[in-house]
This record gives C-alpha cells, structure tokens and sequence, in this order.
C-alpha cells in the first residue's frame, strides 16, 4: 500500500507545436494541502487535466492509492474521487443549486428513476451547512456571487465524496474575508482526511494552508519542498529560472509632461473614485489580484466599458471616451488581457491582423491598398521581431510570445500617445518575455505612456516606474517604483497586515 | 443569502410571480372586455372551439418550449403537422375501419420520424437551427402537397369514427381537451423528475458545463426535435380531424402562434429556462386573442401584423427587465 | 474562404476551390435539364429565363454580408412584399409612379434599418428572434393595407424595369450584374469589406480594434431593406401587379444562394463570386424544372434539400464542424 494517495510518474504531454509538460512528477500524501506553483504556461493547468481526465498524456503513468489507473475522461476521474475547481465557475445559472451540485449524479428511485428531489435538497442543504454558507440550496446559481458560486463547487466535490479535490486560482476572485472562509474551509477538508491540490499566484496562499510546495517551470518539473524547507528567494529563482536581474533589461526612460489624468473615474458596480496620472515616458504599474477591478478601469479608458462618473483628461482636455475606435483617435491604444479571444483573428495572417485597427490610414479612400498594407505590416513586425518566414503565415501557426508580439505590433499602427497593455506576459514562455520586456521599455523611452496591468510581481516591481494597487474597485496604494516592495503591494492588495513572512525587499532579491 | 443575492433573487422571483398573475388578470380583463362588446363570446358553442384550438396550441407549445429552452427554434411544425394530418386523413380515407387510435398513433409516427430526421441534421450536421427547420419546412409542405397529389382531403372523405376524435369526448370532457391535459402531465413529469429532463434544462443553460458534466449534448439536441416532432404528429390528427379537412397550407404561419404562445408565457428566447404553467397561461391568452378579435370586429388580416408586434413586444420587454435586475444587483455591490 | 493569405500560388489549391465545384455542379445542372427537355438550351429562352429568377438574386448580396457577420435575416421576403405593396397602394391613389418608387425604395431602407437598430440596441436578442418577428409584422402591415386584394395596372415605362431589353441584354441583367459588381468590390477591396470579415470571425477581438461594430451591423441590414426594395421593384413590374402574398418563400431561395456559394454560417468566411455562380446554378435548375413542369411545392423540396446539404457537406469534415459548434456557442454572446 502506498503512503501517497496520488502519484504520478514522467508525465509527458504534447500539443501540435508545444510541449505543455515534459516528465513530469508529482506525489500526494492523504489529507495533505499541496500548493502548486510555477508562473503562467509553466504547465499546471495541463498538468491538472491530465489527473482530471480532461487530457491524456503521452507518456508516464498515474497511481491512486498506489494502483495504477489510466483516466480517459472526466468522468473517470469523478467516479475515482477526483474533482476539480476551476477559476472560471462553470455552472448551470438556470438551475437550483442541488441541481448543479448533483448535476451527473443525480438520486434516482430505484426502478421507476424518479428525482428524489427532497432527498437531493436535504442533502444539499447539509452539505452547504457544513461549509458555513448561509444560501438555502433551492436558490438559483445565477444568482449567487463568485464566492457563494466558489462554495456549490466544493459542495459538489464533497458530494462525490471526492477524496482528491484541486483548486485552481480559488481565491483569485474572492474578498478578504472570502478568502478567510475558503481557508477555512480547505482546512477542513484536510482534517478529514481529503487531499487538495491548488494552484496560486499567492504566496500567502500558500504559506497558510500548505505543507509542500512543487515548482513547475517551461513545462518541467523543477522540485517539491516542505513549505517552510525553502526560502522565498529560491522559491522565486525555482519559478522563475534566472536572477531576476536578467529578466528585465530595463532603461530608464526621460519623463515628461502629463499626458493622462484620471479624476474620480467610476463604474457602477465594479470601480469607484480611481485617481491617477500618467506622464509621457513612464511606466505605470497597474496591479492587485484579480478582480480587484484593473482591467475594468482599462476598458473604461478605451472606451470598451465607458465609465459613468468622472473625469478624463487627456493632454489637458477634458475628454468622454465611449468606444474604442474614440479612445483610439485620441491616442489610447490597448493591448487586451486574452489575446487569443479579445486581441487577434487566429484564422487571419499576421499582415491583416497588424492592419485591422488603422485600415483608414492606409487605405484612399475606402479602396484597400495592398502595397501599403504589406509595406507597415513588414515594417511593424520586424519591429518587434516576430518570428516567421511570411507575414502572410496565420497568426494561428504561432507561437504564444509571437502572437502577443503581432498584437504589440498592431498598437503601433496608429498614432497613440498612451498605451496600455494588459498582462503583456501571460502565457508567453520565458525567453519571448524578455524580448517583451525589452519592446515595452523602447516604447517608454520613445515618449508613450505605458499603463501595464500585470499580476506577476517580478514583472511589476522591475518595469514601473510607479505602481498603482487596487482592491475591490478602489485604488489603496501608489508606491514609487524605486521604493516598492512585495510585501508592500500585497499589502496593499489584501490589507493583511500580518503578511511580513511573505517578500524581500527588491535589494534583497537581487535587484 | 448574501445581499446582494437576496435582493436578484426576490427581483427576479417577484417578477417572474409578476408575470404569471398579470398574465392571470390580463386574461381575465380581456375576457370581460370581449364578452361586454360582444356577448357571444362567452357562449358554450364559442368558448368550446377556443378551447379546443387552445388545447391544440398548447399541445404544440409544450414541444417548442423544449427546443427553445436548449437555444434553437423550429419554423417547421406547421409543416410537420399538415403532413402527418394529411397521411393520417389519406390513410383513414383508404381504410375506413381503421381505429381511431390507430390514426393518431400514425400520426405520432410521422411526426416522430420528421423531427429525428431534424434532429440529426442539426445535432450531427451542424445545421443551424433556423437554416434546418427552415428548409424542412418547406421540405415538409412539398412532401404534403405530393402526398395528397395536390388534392384536399374534405369532411366527406373521412370516416365519422375520425372525425370523432375532434368532437367526441372521454367522461364528460372533450378529447381534445383530455388529451392535451394528459399531454401536459406526461411531459411535466418528464422535464421535472426525470434525468433528461433535466439535462435539456442543463445543456440550454450552459452547453459547456453540460459537456463536461458527461451530458450527450447531441443526444439531447435531437430528442428535442424528436419529441417536437411527435408532438407536432399528434396536432397534427386533431387538427384535421377537428377542421374535418386536410389541405396543402394547413396550419401555414402556425409555427409563429406557437412561439408567440410560447413567449408570452415566459419562455427565454435565448435559451436555459421555461415552465410549464407559463405556457399554459400564454396558449390561453393567444388562443383568446385569436378567438376574440374577431368576435369584437377586429379585420382577420390585422391578426399577422398583432401577432409579430406581440412577439417582438415581449422578448424587447424581457430584455429591458432582465436589464433592470442586473443593473440592480450591480448596484448593491459595495465598491 | 479568405484564404490566398500567403503569395504563394499552387494549381491545387486554387483548383481545390469551392467555386470551381459549384462550376462543375452548374455545369451538371445543365447536362440534366438539356436531358429532360429539349427545348431547354436554347439561347434565347436561356437568356430570357435569366429575367424570371434574377429578381430575388438582388438580395443575395447584402444577404452574404450579413452571413459573414454571423447573423442572418428572414424578414427579407415580408420587406419586397410590404415595399411592393406600398408603392402600389400609393400608385393607385394618385401618387405619381416616379415617386411611388422612390418611396418603394424609402420603404425597404426603412425596414432594413429597424431590423438593424433592434439588433444592435437589444444585443439580448440573436438576429433570428428579431427578424422572426419583423418578417411576421411587415407582411402583416401589407395585408392591413391591401387586404385580399391586388393593386396594379402601372404605366407602361414600370413594366421596362421587369421586362425590358438594352441592347439584347435584359435590362434585369445589366442591372445584376452593375450590382454584382458593387457589391463584389465592396467586399472585397474596401475597407468596410475587411471589417465585415474581422467582425464574422471575431466580434470581439473587431470591437477591440476600433472596428464599429454596431454601425456597420446597422449599413449592412439597412442595405438589405434596400436591395428587398429592388426586388419589389422588379418583380411587380414583371407580374404586372400585386399583393401581399407576394415573395413568399423568397427568403428560401435567398439564403440556399448564399449558403450553397460557400459562405459559411459559422462565419468570417466566403466570396461574392461563389454566391453569384449560386445565384445561376439555383435559377436554372429552378428553370429547367420548370420546363417539365414540375410543380411550385415540389421545387421547394430540391431547394430546401440544397440548402441543407450546402451547410451540412462543408461540415461533416471534423475540424470544421468543431469550428461551428463553437463558433454556435460563442454566436449566443454577441459581442456588439
């Protein structure tokens, strides 16, 4: 019998064109909390639908209680005692929350297969007591917040009697005290006797509810530690791969007058009485966890999701931004958070992609002009250096750091003073990153003003010159580049003073 | 509950409880209103042939609701009912002894055989839905006119045994109203305590979760049609056999008063929800407006354009409420 | 398909093409008809045929924007009938003929744009709950005003539009063709074109570039408000007269054109050309049926048959069935 509940051995798995884990391993102890880490496309979600069933791998074997077991689809891997929570809640909002959590199991009558709803919501109800929510199980999910929606979820592992459950990013979208309760709950769970897998960005996640740690890096398999058997320091480096000091060939850029002034902004519902300047030449650090409403203020500023209170200045004039094409023409240009839904047309090649937003200009009126079209787009690509043969390849072909360049790429057609680009790293390799890091600083130092909205503090505390915290709407920090620290930010983005464990000071970590 | 959930979920209940008993007292006001400007509205005679060409809209109602509710719509069950009406009334024509129920099984039959032909086209061809059923539609009109050869089925032509299935009744009540009364317990039993009628609700609501949950969507997808089908099969013989004539352009546009019905009772036209009792109340409402208008005068060739103007009213007036609801929660939230 | 993004030019690829096969169909089409009649190929009645299908062909063309964009329109069929039925109505209450058909094309414009306006305001309602209802209330509006009747008798200049030469050339034609080619450049070598098809393949990503989506939903459906107002015109001319029963089916025909010329439903795919060689391949097969006499309903079955097999064939490959399944999904949140 083993003594780990899960185990998995040189797990390899490839797409058409990348290799999203490459022996791999993994162990899990019964009724162990085990956070797994590693930055964005370093393979844990691939890893996590490998041990859901969603995926297959390759190569490499998996073991449950020391058996061997081959899981060839999701419900494999339910009926063995697997389940997962995603970051983005799939649910059925039209249906009751007993339905959603017995969604696949349901109780049926013996014979006649009749829904014994009095059965399945009285066991709902006790399963959502016992996780402390205060919702009766007859609600409709659509009506239940993220949180509320986070707690069904768990209900539903509970209700497979689920004996490995995995939590990805569970409190990216949660307040404070949401995440209290989740912490509560998770240790529960641990008390008896389940294991839990869960992905964070957080270190203080980590550090409260977990008792090991593995790193996962370009797909590989780097180590797994005891949480407190390891250093900040090395757990970065371990993630991370270089001295950070490589990572971010940064030059310091003249800054000059105010290009973009913010008075006041805000959306119902989402953002409240956000504040701020931007000059020409800086970079702007937008941060906080998810949620906290950073790409919502961009959208508003590019006129996806005007704002209904406040005030934009751009240059000294007041202006009302309420679509993007308006944003556009007043020199805001945005790079969008999902570049493969919001950003590009995979199916287009890279020299229509790079066109799309500047089409008047290069065409006479109306008429396209083909030559003038290859002309900018060859120009603009070799600009940001993308790899490939043709610029008439499909931006499909390639891969994550390059589609991100093209969409880089096209924010240079038009005349923009102000750039604001959405966490221009994730999912893009280590190596492509760099040369990122490199584009945005030569934009900073061309005269743009760069807003970057970024979740990876590595990435936030070298390239700002200045760096914004929100939390739940609002701006709750504005902390000079030079002088910020991890454990500054986090602060400011949970308002958990006790976090002093977490972080070194940037001179500490080699900066 | 959380606030902010307490406060969608009462906006959200109070209207939905809204709309069934302004649908109640809208039926009400409107009978009255009817009967003062002509009595003979609320005569046995009159109230009978409403109630009976209700009972065949419902019957309808209940299949579309389910094709709806997972996201898709079916201009073809006009079609789909004149074709099975008319093989029904050929066969019956052929064979004069033939029971009655048998008749209206055979109905059954060819609507069942339409809508999984349907079924598949849309489930396994990825046909969109509004392209499928509309070229079935007139798919199925073609097959009807080449069945009967062209030629009307008239009263004289039908047995009295068929003709009886429209105007005889079973203990006290007429059949037609029997049998949409056991038509809508059958299927209220089906979508709320059975597992695929769940699943319907499940894939109309989120297709993807639904997937993931091991739910065959395409499965799912064709047995709508398929009961739709049938359904439409079974309108089908009562129709003819209440009108006591089966025609080519039988229950031509029918398909429109079916969703008309369909989404005054509540249906969400984008898919994910509907009930059963709301579908009752708006088959009575459009089976009294068709009925009343023109008792009060009101020019037949007004009903076309009343009809979409109802449509188009209410699925603007869903969104516009829905609208409110979530701008409400959304300003509950404290930022 | 856009495709021809690389430079590159292979004889495959370019023969592989999905309008050289609706080439080779037409062609087939022909080889039948010529063996069922043989009063079929004959120029003259070849040509002259042209003249009884090309009328609804004019809304074959902003039908094929609007495909591309990932919608549809139904009401197109119930637009000819009500313009129709106005101008006619108007006519015979006095209003000069000349005017009636400026206020014939006003009509469809108008309807076209409240199409367009009501599903671009109410993002909540897909373009096929929208146009449902619209094809049911315009038509309505036709029967309120003529009722059971038929309104007619123009002057004789009206009947040139439906039945009249230039050259040897029908009139209906040239004006196909002048229209064709619009359209075509449209399309294809502008920049609204462009934009059309970054919106059918992804609103969002669109959106996100500055593209105007909204605005250009609007031109697109009030154009096809417009070209239904054409139709009107050159039908009733042709008929002589009309009523509010008139074009019924005609958004059948329509849409099997555009289908069958490759554009696809999921989308951000598919040229004029290959719409306007469908245009001809329906038309003559409607014809040449028509020579041996089959009847009006029967027809509507091989039509209805195309346009399912058009959309159904292109899908049974896998990878592009995957496409429109998520494009389906993705269809139901509707970008703007």
């Amino acid at each position: 019998m083993s003594e780990f509940v899960l185990e998995l051995r040189g797990i390899t798995k490839t797409f058409p064109g990348v290799k999203a884990l490459d022996n791999v391993h993994f162990q899990l102890k019964p009724g162990e909390i085990h956070a797994l880490m590693g930055e964005n496309g370093a393979g844990k979600s691939t890893f996590i639908k490998v041990i859901t069933g969603v995926h297959q791998p390759d190569e490499g074997e998996m073991y449950l209680n020391g058996q061997k077991v081959e899981l060839r689809n999701p419900m494999e891997a339910k009926n063995m005692g697997i389940a997962a929570i995603y970051q983005h809640v799939t649910c059925f909002p039209d249906l009751n929350v007993t339905e959603n959590i017995f969604m696949g199991h349901e109780k049926l009558q013996q014979g006649t297969r009749r829904i014994l709803w009095k059965e399945m919501h009285t066991e709902a109800n006790k399963l959502l007591k016992e996780l402390g929510a205060n919702f009766d199980a007859k609600a409709m999910m659509g009506t239940l917040s993220v949180a509320e929606q986070q707690i069904v979820e768990i209900a539903k592992a509970l209700s497979t009697n689920a004996k490995i459950i995995i939590m990805d990013e569970p409190t990216a979208a949660l307040t404070r005290n949401e995440s209290e309760e989740l912490y509560r709950i998770t240790e529960k769970l641990r008390d008896s006797g389940t294991s839990v897998i869960f992905i964070s960005h957080r270190f203080e996640d980590m550090y409260r509810l977990a008792s090991k740690v593995t790193v996962f890096r370009d797909s590989q398999y780097i180590g797994s530690w005891g949480v407190h058997d390891i250093s900040n320091e090395d757990l970065i480096v371990a993630m991370v791969g270089r001295e950070i000091k490589q990572l971010f060939p940064k030059t310091e850029a003249v800054i000059g007058e105010e290009v973009l002034s913010v008075v006041n902004l805000g959306r119902t519902g989402f953002f409240a009485g956000v504040s701020f300047k931007l000059r020409k030449g800086e970079i702007l650090g937008l941060t906080g966890l998810v949620g906290a409403g950073r790409s919502e203020v961009c959208q508003a500023l590019f006129g996806i999701e005007p704002a209904d209170k406040g005030k934009i200045l751009i240059k000294g004039q007041e202006t009302k931004i309420t679509s993007p094409l308006q944003a556009m023409k007043q020199g805001i240009g945005y790079l969008p958070e999902d570049r493969q839904q919001q950003g590009l047309i995979l199916s287009w090649g890279i020299d229509k992609n790079i066109t799309l937003p500047s089409l008047d200009r290069l065409s006479s009126k109306g008429w396209l002009n083909k030559k003038k079209e290859e002309e900018i787009a060859s120009s603009l690509s070799k600009k940001v250096s993308v790899k490939t043969p043709s610029i008439y390849n499909l931006v499909s072909s390639l891969s994550g750091g390059n589609q991100q360049k093209v969409a880089v790429a096209k924010l240079l057609t038009s005349d923009l003073d102000i750039i604001i680009l959405d966490e221009p790293t994730k999912g893009v390799d280590v190596g492509a990153k760099s040369a990122i890091y490199e584009i945005i600083s030569d934009l900073a130092c061309q005269g743009y003003g760069v807003i970057m909205v970024s979740s990876e503090m590595p990435e936030v505390l070298s390239m700002s010159d200045r760096i914004l915290v929100m939390r739940e709407g609002r701006i709750t920090a504005e902390i000079d580049g030079k002088l910020a620290t991890q454990e500054a930010i986090l602060e400011a983005a949970m308002n958990n003073k006790e976090i002093n464990v977490i972080g070194e000071s940037r001179e500490a970590a080699g900066l | 509950m959380s606030e902010i959930a307490t406060k969608k979920v009462s906006l959200s209940a109070g209207i939905a409880r809204f709309r069934e008993v302004g649908l109640l007292g809208f039926i009400i006001l409107l009978s009255i209103l009817v009967q003062l400007r002509n009595p003979s509205f609320l005569t046995f005679e009159n109230l009978n042939d409403m109630i009976t060409n209700t009972a065949i809209l419902s019957i309808l109602a209940i299949g579309m609701m389910l094709v709806i509710i997972t996201g898709g719509i079916d201009l073809s069950i006009g079609a789909t009912l004149a074709l099975s009406g008319m093989i029904a009334a050929l066969t019956v024509g052929a064979y004069p002894n033939l029971n009655p129920f048998l008749a209206i099984l055979l109905g059954i039959l060819v609507g069942i055989v339409s809508g999984g032909i349907l079924g598949v086209i849309i489930s396994k061809g990825g046909v969109l839905p509004i392209i499928a059923t509309l070229g079935m539609m007139y798919i199925f009109r073609g097959l009807t006119f080449m069945v009967s050869g062209g030629k009307w089925v008239s009263a004289h032509q039908m047995p009295a045994s068929f003709k009886g299935i429209a105007t005889g009744s079973f203990l006290g009540i007429n059949n037609l109203i029997f049998i949409a009364v056991i038509t809508y317990l059958i299927f209220f039993y089906f979508i709320n305590h059975t597992r695929t009628g769940r699943q319907i609700y499940a894939v109309g609501s989120n297709p993807d979760s639904a997937k993931i949950s091991g739910i065959n969507h395409d499965r799912i997808i064709w047995l709508v049609y398929t009961l739709m089908g049938g359904l439409s099969g079974l309108a089908g013989v009562l129709w003819v056999s209440k009108f006591a004539s089966a025609q080519g352009d039988t229950a031509s546009g029918y398909e429109l008063t079916v969703i008309a019905a369909c989404v005054l009772g509540g249906v969400n036209i984008a898919g994910g929800s509907g009930k059963i009792s709301g579908l009752i109340l708006g088959s009575i409402l459009i089976g009294i407006l068709n009925n009343a208008l023109p008792l009060i005068n009101v020019s037949p060739f007004w009903q076309m354009g009343i009809q979409g103007s109802i449509i188009l009213i209410a699925v603007v007036l869903n969104a516009l409420v829905k609208r409110g609801v979530d701008l409400n929660a959304l300003m509950r939230r404290k930022i | 398909m856009e495709n021809l993004n690389k430079k590159s030019f292979s004889l495959k690829t370019f023969f592989l093409q999905w309008e050289w096969l609706l080439v080779l169909l037409f062609i087939l089409v022909n080889i039948i008809n010529t063996s069922l009649s043989p009063y079929y190929l004959d120029f003259n009645s070849l040509r002259d045929a042209t003249m009884t299908f090309l009328d609804k062909a004019f809304m074959v063309f902003p039908m094929v924007f609007i495909i591309i964009l990932r919608d549809i329109d139904i009401s197109v069929a119930s637009i000819v009938a009500l313009a129709s039925v106005i101008m006619a109505h108007l006519y015979t209450l006095g209003v000069p003929m000349e005017l009636a058909v400026v206020i014939c094309l006003a009509v469809g414009a108008i309807c076209g744009l409240i199409n367009g306006l009501l599903i671009v305001k109410f993002k909540e309602l897909s373009a096929v709950i929208v146009t449902l209802s619209t094809m049911i209330i315009y038509r309505g509006i036709a029967y309120i005003i003529l009722e059971d009747q038929s309104a007619g008798s123009f002057p004789e200049w009206f009947g040139f539009l439906g039945w009249g030469y230039i050259f040897g050339i029908p009139f209906i034609l040239i004006a196909f063709v002048v229209m064709a080619v619009i359209f075509g450049l449209l399309l294809h070598k502008t920049t609204f074109g462009r934009r059309v098809y970054a919106i059918g393949n992804n609103p969002t990503a669109a959106r996100f570039s500055g593209v105007q989506v909204e605005k250009i939903k609007i031109i697109v459906f009030t154009l096809a408000g417009i070209m239904a107002a054409i139709t009107a015109l050159f039908l009733t001319s042709r008929m002589g007269s009309t009523r509010p029963n008139v074009a019924t089916g005609y958004e059948l025909d329509v849409i099997a054109m555009v289908v069958l010329g490759g554009i696809s439903t999921a989308g951000g795919k598919g040229r004029m050309l290959g719409a306007i060689i469908a245009v001809f391949l329906i038309g003559f097969l409607r014809n040449g049926l028509g020579l041996i006499n089959m009847p009006a309903q029967v027809l509507m079955i091989i039509i209805g048959l195309l346009l399912i097999f058009a959309v159904m064939v292109p899908n049974l490959k896998p990878k592009a069935k995957a496409k429109t399944k998520s494009a389906k999904t993705k269809s139901q949140q509707i970008a703007g």
